[in-house]
Formats: C-alpha cells, structure tokens, sequence
C-alpha cells in the first residue's frame, strides 16, 4: 500500500520525464496517489495503533539502514495532505509555456520527495526523500518562476541546503548517542532505546539544537525564515502550493516525529528558545507581513508567521497541544495552498499581484472571490474551518502547561502573544481580500474571466477537506490519537 | 585462481604489446587500440574477482613491499575502471588529439595516446599494494612518468604545453620531497618498510624532530598528488590545459592512488600526535580553498579543477579520522560522479567550448548529456540517493564520531558554497537558452553506454552501499585499525 503510494508519484514523473504526455499521466498518477492514501487512512485501524502498512527492505547491514516504509495516526495525516494538495496543484497547472514535460515532471518529484518522507520510518531515507525535492524546487523557481526569480532559487536551494546538512549532522549524532547495540536508523528501535533512557541529556541537549535549527531552517522558523517569502513570491502557483503547503511541513513532522519523542530532556532544556523564536515567527513576521504591498509577497510572509502557532504546540508538549498542532500542519496546508493557487490564477489573468493595481475583482470573478475570502476566513482561523479547531488546541494546550507551572508562565505570554498574532493576520488577510475583491472596479479587469468549471474542482476539493475538519476534527483525532501518549506521558510532571 | 601480482604484470604487458604493434602497423583505424585496451583491461577487471589468497606477510622478498589485503584489491579494481572509462572518452577525444599532434600521418599520437593510460593503470595498481617506500616511490614514477607524456599531449595548443610544464616541473619538484622524506625517514628508523617503521615507532625510543621532518616532506609530495592546500597551485591550470581524458584520469586516478599511499603512510605515523594536528589544518584549508575559490569560475574544467580539490577536502577528513572505508567510498562515488562530468566535458567540447556559458540550453542539444551532467552536478553537491551523498554521509559521520568539531562545521559551510557552483552549470544547462547555431550533439553507442553506466552507478551506489562495504570488510588492517 505505502509502497504504492510513495512510488506512484516518481513513476509517473519518470514515465513523463521518458515521453508521457505531460499533463494526462501527472493527473492520473496523482490521483491514484490521492485515492490510495484515502484508502490507507481508512484502513488504519486506530485500536492497536502504532505503524502499519509497514514493509521493509534491508540496504545496509553493517549500518543498519533499512528501507522501511510504515504510517501511523500522524503520518497519514501528512500523507493525505501531500497527496491532497498534489493532485490539485497539478490540476492547477495551467500552460506552463517551456518545456511542459519537465515542469509536470519536476512537480511530481517535489510531491513524491514529500511523500517518501512523511512514509519513511528510517531515518536515512526520511532525510534522503525531503532532499531529493531541492533540485525540483531549484527547477521550479528559476525556470517558470517570475519576478526575480534567479535570486529566489539560489537563495531558497543554498538555505534548504545548509539547513539539510545541520539536520543530517543532528540525526548522525543522534545514530550515534544511542547505544551500541540499538544503533540503527530505524525509527522504532530508536524510540524504544530512547525510552530506556538511552540518550544522555547533555547529548540531547546538542541534538536537538541541532534538529531544531536545521528542521527550523526548512520550516522557515524566525530568524531562518529568509528564503520563504521571496521563493513563494516568485515560484509559479503549483510550486508554492506543495512548498508552502507540504514540503514545508517536512520539519515539523521531524519536531513531532524525531525531535519530541527521541529527545524529551533537550526539548524541555530549549523550550523557551523555542518559545522566544515563535513569538519572533508570530509578532516580528506577522507585522512584517500587514507592510507588504503585493499579495504573492503577503501570502509568504503569512505561511512563514503561521509556522508560528504550530510551534507553540509543538513547544506545549502535551496532548492537546500536539494534536493541534498536527491538525494545523493540515489546515495551514490546505488554506495556504489554496491562497497561493488563486494568487496564481489571479497574477495569471492580470499579470500584477500589487494592491494598488486590483480592486473590485469580486464582481467579474465571483467564484474565485468566494473562493479567496473562504481561505483568507480559514487561514485567519474562523470557526468551522480546521484551523480554527486546530488553533483552539494549540492555545488551550499551550496555556495548560504556564497554569501546571504555576503562575504567570513565559508559555503563558506567549500565547497571549499569539492570540494577539490571530488579529495581526485577520487585519492583513481581509485587506488583501478588500483590495482585490472590493472597492471599485478597475476598468482594465472588466473582461476577466472567472475561474472556468474544471479549475473549480480542486478548490471545491481543499474547501472541502478544511470544512470537514474543521466541523468534524475527529476524523482526523480518530487516527491521531494512538501517535502521541507515549510523548506526552513523559512530558507530565 | 590467478596470484594477484598477476594483474599488474598482465595489464603492463598488454600496455606493451599495443605500443609495440601500434609502431607497425599503419593502415588500420588506431581507434581499434583502445578498443584493445579496453578489452584487455576489463578482462583483467573479471580476472581480479578470482584471485588466490595471498600469502602470509613476509619480512623478506616480495611480499614484504607488496600486499594483497582488500584495500590493495578494492583499490585495483579502482584503477582498472577508471582507466577503461578514460579509454571509452579517449576514443572520443581522438579528433582533438589529431588537431594537436603534428605529424604527416593524420592519425599520428592516436596509438600512443590509446596505450599509456595503460601504463598508468599498472602504476596505480601497484600504488595500491605499495607497503614500503621504496616500492611507493617506484609506482608513483611510474604514473607520473607517464603523465608527463599525457598531459602535453595536444602539443600545439599552447594552454596544453604550459600545463605541461607546469605539471612537470612541480611534479618533479614534489618527486624530490618525496625522496628526501624517505630518506630521513630511513635515517632515524632503519627501515624503509612500513610494518617496521610501525615498529620501530611504537617502540618510542627515537627522536621526533628529524622523523616528523621526514614525515612532513612525504606529505607535501602526497599532498601534491591528491591536490591538497597549500600544494594545490598546479591544479586549475594542468586541469584547464591538459587533454580532457587526461585531466579526468589525473583527477580520478592520481588522486585515488595518493589516498591509498597517505592512508599506508599515515598507518605507523599516526603514532605521532602531530600528524593529526597537521592533517586538521590542512584539510580545513583545502576544503575552504577548493571550495571558496571555485565559486567565480567560469571554465568548465577549471571549475572540476577547483571542485576536485575540494573533494580532497572531504577526502582529507576521512584521512584525519582514519575512517579507511569512508575514504574508499567517497572514492568510487567521486570516481563514477568526476568521470561522468569529464565524459559530458569531452562530447561537448567536440563542437564547443569548454566554458559554463557553451553549456547553454544543452537539454535542448542533447537531453541525454544534460541529464548525465545534472546527475554528475547532483552528486558532486551531495543530494540523497547519489553515491556523492552517501559519500559526504559517511566522511561526515566518521568526523562525528571522531568528534572532530571544526572540520564538521567548514564542512556544512562549504558544502553550501557547493550547491552554488554545480547548480551554476544546472543552471546554464536547463535555464539559459541555446546559442542559435548550435548543433544537436551525436554521440556513438559505446560512450552511450558507458555515461549510461556511470550514472546507474551513481544511483546503485547511492541507494545500496554495501557491495562496496563488503569489499572493504574485514576492512584494511593498515587504513582502519591503526587510529583507534
């Protein structure tokens, strides 16, 4: 099953790369990826819960590193995700112009990159599958990219380089703190030697320092946030789609899934670095994003600052918090990639993202302006949308544990401080909407066409998919559920 | 069963007899000689996969200068690939090497130049079993002696004969450290074999001064072969200058052999701790020399020179830490990924040049050299599933373990410088359009191949190492066991 899924995607880019027709194969591979990974999540059974679906392949004995694929409450999530947002930015696709084969191609290799590390219980391979996404994305961005778009795709390949390589020194050192006779790069046997206690703290003291900045770095956490906004900006909208709405959840499936459970001594010794570094993604960012004049650039800077609020789950350490923050990785996901699909389309129709330049754009473009605000009214995270069940966990869990600690915490700040963030990005993301829907028409948009009956599908889709979480998060707390008691039971006090 | 210094006698031998028979014969195509070569070579490469167990190591006669133990095989093995690769591109060098030579015959030098890579081969290979320094020495003339001819082989291209100058001179220069470290060496210990030098160090009962002096000539005469800073000087412009499948041999071969030695070298020398200071400084300054100066090339092969030095950076690490099997890993990933570009460089520079700019819009050219040359570009940056990453994997652990701090941290920063100068040439490749007149390339079935073969080496290797772990495993006694 998992194997399927992780395969599908690169298949079908190596069949397109050798001749396919471009956009036909990368619908179909994308959607059989799609419809397995709903299969897989059906199929799990939360009861025993744990990894299923697992197979594995052994690559090297003497280093213990396995190809070993398997999926729990977590992973799933991610995977629907993933293969979500996939299918709908190829669907989004438009006529890329050049070398169409290539950038289908290269679409498929960034999703299927994400798709391998979310199903990958071996560390080796989580880490080998995000990378293989770099060049795709360098591709991207300089090929089809606007704007100054040879700059963003140095910049964002060089960041997520440097940043690759501080996470592989962290997840060597971690192989090798582990005792000898459970060294290995198989998630499940390094869970259960960390549970014996076989991390020293000093050692998880560097580790995870060392995870933190180079998960950081991919996850665009403030101060590292540099490459995001101007890679979002100038990568065509399929690209920005799977970057900001799956490829950059990569690092914080990594802080849930390696950083948090394998570490617990090192993530409580950097909690308040962590603590002071999200308010730096919520406030410094979230402020930096009200100033921007161009709603490509504004988008960036929002993904960025809504990293923010996931962290502040993962730094809560605690039942609630986790879950929300693994229901906000899905929600901030889908919202984002369906604000960067319809900044596409509209940069596409009208050749300007400027705020100064649109306006009045809801009245020839009304699906596509229901379609934005219902986004914008997501990523702000209004009731009945899966961010706002998300977000309300991340604070509830957040601000439990200054009140377990007695008095007016540091996390307690921090989440007033955040709750402050939720007015910041309201403010930003309804004057994006009045700017380019509202207010008077500009003559020059008059014969703009709406988004046509085929494109409609996809947003219907990720509408959808927020909708349903948010008015039903059990569906996704259903599978979550069995991934997080182990963590949190050691985090209690 | 075939005793392995069979091998070497074999391959000289049949270097021999096509030198010979290339001085008779006139009438056929000299391109039939390094097909014969090829033949020859990978006939041997099949041979060594049956060799006798070696005898047990003598203080005496032949087999106290020269070993078979797995690094010694591995490491022929190496040599033999590598040298029918740079046969397969000679073969499409050929009408470079035509406008080059003078001479009435229009297929003057071809033979020549078909068969001494073959004699470089032997030299190699018997670098790689070289356990006294007599016998170090002697291999070592070997291979240069026959790069001297090689690299001023386009004598008529003035950038060819000022790299070969340059290279003869400094590789002269470097042959006389070499001599004169041995010497003292000999001077303090008395011998000249390596077990026994090993001997006679861990007795302690010697004077340091004059034997690290010794040390620290050997090492600039190493240093020079595996083109580490400070002695890095001669490499841009010899690899600029240099017949193409030249410079890729000497950046591949020379390279790999200078390893092999520095790691037999370093066994008994370890001893002395500062050995291991002296090699931290100077891979830290390779490492950020390489890398920080191959930044603004704008020459192809100049910045593979440059990049070449910077993998001996990465090498150099391995060396620091003793880790033999990382060394020999990132060997072969640098073998199959260096070799790779070189071939692209070759096929085309045929109706090119040799700058990152004629590399414009190649995957419009030939989608197939520009896929080969953006795995090759992939690998020598280090992304997953390439043999160059698994190489940076395990040079890095072994610095990890080592805990050798300073070196990890160069190393992260110029990995970064890495990704920009090899996705500069991504980047003219895929993004830039192609110069107007540009002709489609050809390419003949047999580099076809090979380049095919290479690259699904680099994805074999970067996915499942452990063939060439277990060909290293036990690993070598000398390499591996002497730091711990």
């Amino acid at each position: 099953m998992l194997l399927f899924i992780v395969f599908a995607p690169l298949v079908t880019a190596l069949l397109i790369l050798s001749g396919a027709p471009g956009r036909v194969t990368a619908l179909f591979g994308s959607a059989a990826t799609a419809i397995a990974t709903f299969t897989a999540l059906f199929r799990y059974d939360p009861v025993p819960g744990g990894f299923q679906f697992v197979s594995s392949l052994t690559i090297s004995e003497s280093w213990r590193i396995h190809f070993l694929l398997g999926a729990d409450g977590l992973s799933l999530i991610m995977l629907v995700l993933a293969a979500l947002v996939l299918f709908c930015a190829v669907w989004f696709t438009q006529p890329v112009g050049k070398s169409e084969r290539l950038f289908y191609a290269c679409l498929l290799l960034l999703g299927g990159g994400a798709i391998g590390a979310f199903a990958s219980l071996d560390l080796f391979f989580f880490y080998a599958f995000h990378e293989i996404a770099l060049i795709p994305t360098f591709f991207l961005i300089g090929i089809w990219g606007t704007g100054n778009r040879f700059a963003a795709a140095w910049k964002v390949t060089i960041y997520l380089a440097l940043g690759s390589f501080v996470l592989l020194l962290g997840l060597i050192l971690l192989y090798r703190s582990v005792p000898v006779t459970a060294r290995s790069f198989d998630l499940r046997v390094l869970q259960s030697a960390a549970a014996a206690g076989g991390i020293a703290p000093a050692a998880q003291n560097t580790i995870f320092l060392l995870l933190l900045i180079g998960f950081g770095v991919l996850i665009s956490l403030f101060p590292f946030h540099n490459w995001a906004p101007e890679a979002y900006a100038s990568a065509p909208a399929p690209a920005a789609m799977l970057h900001a709405g799956v490829l950059k959840k990569f690092g914080l499936y990594g802080l849930l899934r390696i950083a948090l459970p394998l570490l617990p001594e090192g993530a409580r010794h950097w909690s308040w670095l962590l603590l002071v570094l999200l308010s730096g993604n919520i406030i410094y960012v979230g402020l930096v994003t009200l100033a921007q004049k161009r709603l490509d650039w504004m988008l960036g800077y929002s993904s960025v600052m809504h990293m923010g609020y996931i962290f502040l789950g993962i730094a809560s350490a605690n039942l609630i918090g986790l879950n929300g923050a693994a229901v906000l990785m899905f929600a901030h996901g889908i919202s984002i990639a369906l604000l960067f699909a319809l900044a596409g389309e509209i940069r596409r129709r009208t050749g300007t993202l400027a705020f100064s330049d649109l306006g009045g754009l809801g009245k020839v473009m009304p699906f596509a302006g229901f379609a934005f605000g219902v986004a914008a009214f997501a990523a702000i995270g209004l009731p009945g949308f899966a961010n706002f069940a998300a977000e309300v966990m991340v604070f509830f869990g957040a601000f439990r544990v200054g009140a377990d600690l007695q008095g007016l915490h540091f996390f307690q700040v921090t989440t007033v401080l955040a709750l402050w963030g939720v007015v910041i990005s309201a403010v930003y993301l309804l004057r994006a909407y009045r700017s380019i829907f509202m207010g008077a028409p500009n003559d020059k948009w008059n014969a703009l066409p709406d988004l046509a009956g085929a494109l409609r599908i996809p947003v219907i889709l990720l509408i959808t998919a927020t909708l349903i979480v948010g008015f039903f998060p059990n569906t996704a707390l259903r599978v979550l559920r069995p991934t997080f008691p182990a963590t949190v039971a050691e985090s209690a006090p | 069963m075939i005793p392995t210094p069979a091998l070497e006698i074999v391959v000289l031998v049949w270097g021999l007899v096509l030198l010979l028979a290339e001085a008779f014969v006139d009438k056929l195509d000299k391109r039939v000689f390094a097909i014969a070569g090829i033949v020859g070579l990978v006939a041997v490469l099949l041979g060594s996969f049956f060799l006798a167990p070696p005898p047990p190591a003598a203080s005496t006669g032949f087999w106290s200068f020269y070993t078979a133990d797995p690094l010694a095989i591995f490491f022929k093995r190496f040599a033999l690939a590598t040298t029918i690769f740079i046969l397969i591109m000679a073969i499409d060098y050929a009408p470079a090497i035509r406008m080059g030579v003078p001479g009435a015959n229009p297929q003057a030098g071809l033979g020549e130049f078909f068969a001494l890579p073959i004699f470089t081969c032997a030299g190699l290979m018997w670098m790689a079993s070289a356990i006294d320094f007599v016998m170090i020495f002697v291999s070592l003339e070997l291979v240069t002696m026959s790069f001297y001819v090689l690299v001023t082989f386009t004598r008529r291209n003035p950038a060819t004969l000022e790299a070969g100058v340059k290279y003869l001179i400094l590789s002269a220069l470097s042959t006389g450290f070499l001599v004169y470290g041995i010497t003292w060496i000999f001077g303090v210990t008395g011998e000249t074999n390596l077990a026994r030098i090993g001997a006679v160090l861990a007795r302690q009962d010697f004077d340091h001064v004059p034997l690290l002096f010794g040390f620290a000539l050997v090492l600039v005469a190493l240093g020079f072969k595996i083109a580490a800073v400070p002695f890095q000087i001669w490499v841009p412009d010899v690899y600029q200058g240099a017949p193409t499948p030249v410079t890729a041999f000497l950046s591949v071969g020379s390279k790999a052999a200078g390893f092999v030695v520095l790691l037999r070298v370093l066994g008994p020398f370890s001893i002395l701790p500062q050995v291991g200071k002296l090699l931290v400084v100077i891979a830290a300054l390779t490492l950020i020399y390489g890398n920080f100066a191959a930044l603004p090339q704008t020459n192809l092969k100049r910045l593979l020179a440059y990049s070449s030095i910077a993998h001996a950076g990465y090498l150099l690490i391995g060396v620091v830490c003793f880790a033999g099997t990382a060394v020999a890993f990132y060997l072969v990933g640098y073998l199959l990924m260096t070799l790779l570009c070189f071939a692209v460089v070759v096929l085309v520079a045929a109706d090119g040049g040799e700058q990152i700019e004629d590399y414009s819009g190649l995957v419009r050219r030939s989608p197939f050299l520009a896929g080969a040359m953006l795995v090759g570009m992939v690998s020598l940056a280090g992304i997953p599933f390439t043999a160059g990453f698994l190489g940076k994997f395990f040079i890095f652990d072994a610095a990890i373990r080592q805990g050798q701090t300073l070196l990890v941290v160069i190393g992260v920063i110029t990995v970064g410088c890495g990704f920009y100068y090899y996705l500069k040439v991504i980047r003219a490749m895929f993004w830039l359009p192609p110069p107007n007149d540009a002709p489609v390339i050809q390419i003949s079935p047999l580099s076809r191949g090979a380049i095919g073969l290479l690259i699904a080496g680099i994805f074999v290797f970067g996915v499942y190492p452990q063939p060439i772990l277990n060909a290293l495993n036990p690993p070598a006694p000398v390499a591996v066991t002497a730091g711990r």
